[in-house]
């Protein structure tokens, strides 16, 4: 009797240290230090430009000593700078491929932002959103197989609209970009057989037929002047445009979804589980063609490139916590400011999956932040937590405190 | 007094060499950018030649996509030439209308009118590329292609197509535009050359003005004209931004010229639209900068040749340049 107990207070010792460990952990990273100034560059893509220039200007109120310089220069060029260690950190709208993760071993993707493509068109006759499309129609009239507005698998499925039959003029990116490549990677996965044989995904691809124009006002600037014509664009410029889109068949096949916030971050909380972890390699992640019935299936995440050894790419210690502190903020505090500007929120989980990455990072083999809420130990429910604190405290005797632990291991919940 | 004498010498000396090394100096920083230009070029793009051979100038081929890659020059090299050629085209006979009414016209009229023709050339190339994008596109396409096509589409080839606005024939037009004021103003000066005596011999024997034209200032400036001509083509086949916006973007097969109302592309549009996002990992940022140097012999085998047609005729016609 006396051995038992012993040893659940034991237990209850244990409990009792982690808890104001687990507490401890949860915290943020270290606020960097305020006798120094800290000038942080990063370069990438254009897409996530506005919402990190407003990071830039948030988290700067609130550590002024803090300065991020954030050229959008393109996913490709931010890559490029990152492989030469020349920036802090870099944005990709893409993945890092096999061949670039070679350039650059031992870069850690953490997801900040989730961004759509939408649809978009101008038929007179239909000057609402709401066509419906599938994957497979976007694909044949993007090869140029579908060369009529009124073709009998459009008809199909909009009954109640009235198609013109007027010739399609398709409208893409000359320039290389991400929204090019997460619209490809969508087609290539709905028609293996047609798009990806022929056409393939990447940031610029062999386009069979339409006119080009380079970025998203320039896609606009064509489809808004040309009458039946058709493009796809970023969420945000369709919104703020104004222009049609056509709501787009879920990868279920259930549903046609109109493209917003929500179903946009409905799209990459369907696909956690299969995420990596943020170390691994990450060119196969894709969140297009999300399973759920109300996940936007042309979706995908933004990446922050950041080197695991940070001694890299920084000049002391004390300039890569500032990194960890100012990433951590971007993919905690500052997704509250991602609606406003049209950028879907991250899902928690995908949070946690970053908040781990982060906890990977050293400077010369010196862990910089011991990873919060995402270790292990902080999985502990808070009740148990708060047990332990009171029984450490005085407030519950050593009795009560056995017996609530007795009874969670008798029920099975706590595991010795 | 030797001694003042001597000092004199000395500094005369000393600042001699430095302008001596000062302009061997700034001669030879020229000669060392275009060297390291073209070395840079070479250096860069010599994955791609080693990947394609010289068949990079020679296939059609675009694809960036991994794994699959394969790039070939030939439709951006076709689409410059035929761009340049159709604004040249375009350009040259206005101009050189242009630069005939200001060289003849009185100082009153000529001279204001010279001055905005330099304006004009002083017009940074996006805002032209912007207003033929937003508003000359739709009206050319409205009232000259689409008419245009309706009537020959069927027939003729080189009005096949339906017509957009963004194609080979609006991007030409653009350019000429912004090659006419180059044109002119350097036509206008060479006209002006043209010895008093000359036009004055012509007007005696009778002549009209156009007769006058044709029988003193033509045969007296032709070499000038022409080099004239081909500094604006030197400008036409490197504009990158107008013709970006306006020609449609088409790359690989589709972009070989098929018609004035098809999309093209040129070798400084699509080093413009994909050289920011081109993987750094794989040939495609080889292939572009290799077309940046094929780019750059053809302007230097144009500005070449247009340097060689202004020298022969200034030293050929000596008096044009001395009255």
């Amino acid at each position: 009797m006396i051995t038992k107990k012993t040893s659940l207070l034991m237990i209850a010792t244990i409990v009792a240290i982690m808890a104001p460990l687990s507490a401890n952990a949860a915290t943020a990273p270290d606020v960097p230090s305020s006798d120094k100034t800290y000038n942080l560059n990063g370069a990438g893509a254009t897409f996530p430009f506005p919402l990190i220039d407003l990071w830039r200007v948030e988290y700067h109120n609130d550590f002024d000593n803090v300065n991020l310089n954030y050229q959008s220069i393109g996913s490709g060029g931010g890559v490029k700078q990152h492989i030469e260690k020349t920036v802090n950190f870099a944005a990709s709208d893409a993945p890092l491929t096999s061949s670039e993760r070679e350039l650059a071993p031992k870069t850690l993707h953490i997801p900040e932002t989730i961004g759509g493509v939408t649809v978009v068109y101008n038929i007179p006759e239909i000057p609402n959103s709401g066509l419906k499309l599938t994957g497979k129609i976007i694909s044949d009239i993007f090869m140029g197989k579908i060369t009529k507005w009124n073709d009998p698998a459009i008809k199909d499925i909009n009954p109640e609209l009235n198609l013109p039959g007027k010739e399609i003029l398709v409208a893409h990116r000359s320039d290389g970009s991400g929204t090019t490549f997460v619209f490809t990677d969508y087609l290539s996965k709905i028609d293996p057989d047609g798009w990806d044989k022929q056409v393939g995904k990447g940031k610029s691809v062999p386009w069979p037929t339409g006119l080009a124009a380079a970025g998203n006002e320039g896609v606009s600037g064509i489809v808004k002047s040309t009458k039946y014509s058709i493009g796809y664009v970023e969420l945000a410029y369709a919104f703020q445009t104004g222009m049609s889109f056509a709501h787009i068949q879920n990868g279920d096949k259930t549903n046609f979804v109109e493209p917003t916030i929500d179903t946009i971050s409905n799209a990459a909380a369907g696909i956690i589980s299969k995420l990596p972890a943020a170390e691994a390699d990450w060119s196969a992640v894709s969140i297009v063609n999300a399973p759920g019935p109300n996940s936007y299936p042309i979706a995908s995440f933004s990446y922050l490139l950041v080197y695991e050894d940070l001694a890299k790419v920084t000049k002391s210690k004390d300039e890569a916590k500032a990194i960890i502190h100012m990433i951590h903020w971007m993919i905690t505090d500052g997704q509250q400011f991602s609606s406003s500007l049209l950028y879907a929120p991250l899902p928690n989980q995908v949070i946690d999956l970053d908040k781990k990455g982060l906890s990977r990072v050293t400077y010369d083999g010196e862990v910089l932040w011991n990873g919060g809420s995402a270790k292990p130990s902080s999985k502990l429910p808070d009740w148990i937590r708060n047990n332990a604190k009171w029984w450490a405290d005085g407030l519950i005797t050593d009795d009560d405190y056995i017996k609530g632990l007795q009874y969670l291991i008798s029920e099975g919940i706590l595991k010795i | 007094m030797n001694k003042v004498n001597l000092n004199l010498k000395k500094r005369k000396v000393i600042s001699d060499k430095i302008f001596k090394i000062g302009a061997t100096a700034a001669g030879t920083y020229v000669l060392v950018v275009v060297v390291l230009i073209a070395f840079q070029l070479v250096s860069e793009s010599y994955p791609v030649w080693e990947e394609e051979g010289l068949s990079f100038i020679t296939k059609t081929d675009w694809n960036a996509v991994e794994g699959r890659e394969s790039f070939g020059a030939l439709p951006y090299i076709l689409g410059t030439l035929t761009t340049s050629a159709i604004a040249m085209m375009i350009g040259v006979p206005l101009s050189i209308g242009i630069a005939m009414f200001i060289s003849d016209a009185p100082p009153k009229i000529g001279a204001p009118l010279g001055f905005l023709v330099e304006l004009l050339a002083a017009v940074p190339s996006v805002i032209y590329g912007l207003w033929g994008l937003y508003v000359f596109r739709i009206y050319f396409r409205d009232w000259f292609e689409t008419p245009i096509h309706n009537a020959f589409g069927d027939n003729i080839w080189l009005f096949s197509g339906n017509p957009y606005g963004l194609d080979i024939l609006t991007a030409s037009v653009i350019l000429a535009i912004m090659i006419i004021p180059t044109v002119s103003a350097v036509s206008r000066e060479i006209m002006k050359a043209v010895p008093q005596q000359q036009k004055e011999a012509a007007y005696m024997l009778g002549a009209t003005k156009w007769e006058m034209f044709k029988l003193a200032i033509f045969p007296y400036s032709k070499t000038g004209l022409i080099g004239a001509s081909i500094l604006g083509l030197g400008r036409a086949v490197g504009e990158t931004m107008a013709v970006t916006m306006l020609i449609g973007n088409a790359t690989g097969i589709g972009a070989i010229p098929s018609s004035l109302f098809g999309p093209s592309q040129t070798m400084s549009s699509i080093i413009a639209n994909e050289f920011v996002e081109a993987s750094p990992a794989s040939i495609h940022m080889p292939a572009l900068i290799g077309i940046g140097l094929i780019l750059l012999l053809i302007a230097i085998v144009i500005n070449v040749i247009a340097h060689l047609l202004v020298t022969r005729m200034l030293k050929i016609k000596e008096g044009a340049i001395n009255n």
